[in-house]
């Protein structure tokens, strides 16, 4: 059973053909990376998946389901999770609230008992209070709950936004360069972090990352784009060997 | 009486302690007529000042018209008590006349939320600025409520505990709303509207029920206002009346509801106290009208957080979410946590 299915993805921006002719299978728990150089247009996958942007062809599909055309709140709700390539908490609200407010679609209460603290908003509200600070003690956080979290080193924010992307409970991740701007040991405890995630939240993870370390150590598959085409796909070790990747890498020299 | 149970009942037991005054203390003349009228502005510039934070504040909009929700509510709530109501019944329909002069400007706020899906910022604020101006212009050619001459008839029905029970109510429900599932939503649109989709927030929801709660929240006051003056016309409804509500906000502090407090109470006795100033050294009153935008200038320059800006007082905070409940709460959870494998 394919879990995402995305065919003959386009986009344009105008005249720019960000993304040409994208197509990707994922089966459940795969770790699939999409890597190319600045500009290849991989981003623009991640925001046409979960409908930032509407795509001017193509199919997407989560477990047959088609995407195209729902709001974001809308496929999120359906499974899909994300995090961004610069970080964007929400910096003047706290840790816990952060998580709190992925927990949206899932609160299971109206405005009504809200408003009048009606006995199932209390009782929604305690869940959604425990899950979230279960969530963020998994990730030894529980203890900066309160803390605003523009506040947190940088390594944090990044733990942050991924706890608060699993808050949603999704089945797929797509994580935007999480590696950006660590340093080498952080980096190594990230690419823990994501394979214990993987295997502990049952998930799938779309990955987009330059750090080779983390694509060549932990994808099982990689695509890789330039200029908004896929020039090749395959295993780290196929990949790593490619003369068409050398080449949108280093220059034709090179190759 | 030990410490949870003042922390449980404490405020219930002051604000019951606090009503029999705001009837007494009018009624037998131990406040002068004019301290009570203050008292009653500083009751409903709270409820606007509350209604206006929802969206400037906690959503970061930037509504400049929320007097045209007040005049829209100002307007229905006096018209259902001097034509459809009879006289005997006034007082104890009054309620009804302010409800349904909230819903009314509700269901104009309703029409405030669509264009807020496309546009912030400046240019929300020139939609909302417009909204402001169309309805004074209705209301202005009017003819059958009094056009241009304004509107009256109605009875001195805005008593001290009514406002005080208005504003109550007001504060319950605006906190309720704030640290609920839609407040934090509400919060992260403020922070970064494309993230807030993107981990399932419904944005268009949030928005089109905090625009509405706000109107309202502006009606129910506009209402008030209207039984206290027992007069109305569309010059009480102007950006002017708007500008005192965004200084109001800011001067407080916005996100904060007791910094809505503080800036509504603050801002109506300032400008009641330069009324007397002015007098008495002899400059004319016109000159009030300069000080609310010129402090709302000085505010935006250097303070533009206010006074209490972000932050709330502890009393208007619910239990659970304060830091001692929330220490409670970790603690069960590593309790229970037992040998699970966790990240580290």
């Amino acid at each position: 059973m394919t879990l995402l299915y995305i065919e003959r993805l386009s986009h344009n921006f105008g005249g720019l053909r960000a993304v040409q002719d994208f197509n990707l299978e994922l089966q459940p728990g795969e770790l699939v990376a999409i890597i190319g150089p600045n500009g290849a247009g991989k981003t623009t996958v991640f925001n046409l998946i979960t409908g930032v942007y509407i795509p001017t062809e193509g199919r997407i599909k989560l477990n047959g389901e088609d995407l195209i055309g729902h709001k974001p709140h809308e496929i999120i709700s359906r499974g899909i999770a994300r995090t961004f390539q610069t970080i964007r908490l929400f910096k003047e609200l706290t840790v816990l609230d952060n998580v709190r407010i992925a927990h949206y679609s899932r609160a299971g209460y109206s405005q009504w008992d809200a408003l009048l603290r009606l006995p199932r908003f209390t009782g929604q509200e305690d869940r959604v209070r425990r899950e979230a600070l279960e969530l963020l003690d998994i990730f030894g956080m529980a203890d900066l709950a309160e803390a605003t979290s523009k506040n947190l080193p940088y390594g944090q924010q990044r733990r942050l936004e991924i706890a608060r992307a699993l808050a949603t409970r999704p089945s797929l991740l797509l994580l935007d360069e999480p590696a950006a701007g660590m340093n080498p040991a952080e980096v190594e405890r990230l690419m823990e972090t994501i394979l214990w995630i993987r295997r502990e939240f049952q998930l799938t993870i779309l990955l987009i990352e330059h750090q080779m370390r983390v694509v060549m150590g932990i994808a099982e598959r990689i695509k890789v784009l330039d200029f908004g085409q896929t020039i090749a796909e395959g295993t780290p070790t196929e990949i790593q060997n490619d003369p068409r990747v050398i080449e949108a890498y280093l220059g034709e020299e090179a190759a | 009486m030990n410490r949870v149970f003042w922390n449980r009942w404490g405020l219930i037991l002051i604000l019951l302690l606090i009503f029999p005054l705001t009837i007494l203390l009018p009624r037998f003349g131990i406040i002068n007529p004019y301290i009570d009228l203050v008292l009653k502005y500083i009751g409903i510039n709270i409820i606007l000042t509350v209604s206006l934070n929802l969206v400037n504040g906690y959503m970061g909009e930037f509504s400049v018209g929320h007097a045209g929700f007040m005049a829209i509510g100002a307007y229905v709530a006096s018209l259902l008590t001097v034509w459809l109501f009879p006289r005997a019944a006034g007082p104890f329909l009054f309620p009804v006349a302010l409800l349904a002069g909230g819903v009314a400007a509700g269901i104009a706020g309703l029409g405030i939320a669509f264009p807020s899906f496309r546009t912030r910022g400046d240019y929300l604020a020139i939609v909302t600025l417009a909204f402001n101006m169309i309805i004074k212009s209705v209301l202005e050619n009017l003819d059958a409520i009094g056009g241009p001459r304004g509107f009256m008839g109605m009875e001195k029905l805005t008593t001290l505990w009514w406002v005080y029970i208005w504003v109550i109510i007001t504060v319950f429900l605006a906190r309720n709303y704030v640290f609920s599932n839609f407040g934090r939503g509400v919060l992260s649109i403020r922070e970064d509207e494309i993230a807030s989709g993107l981990v399932s927030v419904n944005t268009r929801q949030v928005k089109v029920l905090t625009f509405v709660f706000s109107a309202f929240l502006a009606g129910i006051a506009g209402g008030l206002f209207a039984h206290e003056l027992q007069f109305i016309n569309p010059r009480s409804f102007t950006i002017l009346k708007s500008t005192d509500m965004l200084v109001m906000v800011y001067l407080g502090g916005i996100g904060s509801l007791g910094g809505s407090i503080l800036g509504a109470t603050v801002f109506t006795v300032v400008m009641e106290g330069l009324r007397t100033v002015l007098q008495q050294i002899g400059i004319s009153q016109e000159w009030r009208l300069v000080v609310a935008p010129l402090m709302l200038i000085l505010l935006m320059i250097f303070r533009p957080y206010g006074i209490m800006g972000l932050r709330e007082f502890r009393f208007l905070i619910p239990r659970k979410e304060r830091p001692e409940a929330l220490n409670e709460f970790r603690k069960q959870i590593h309790a229970s946590k037992g040998g699970k494998e966790a990240l580290t």
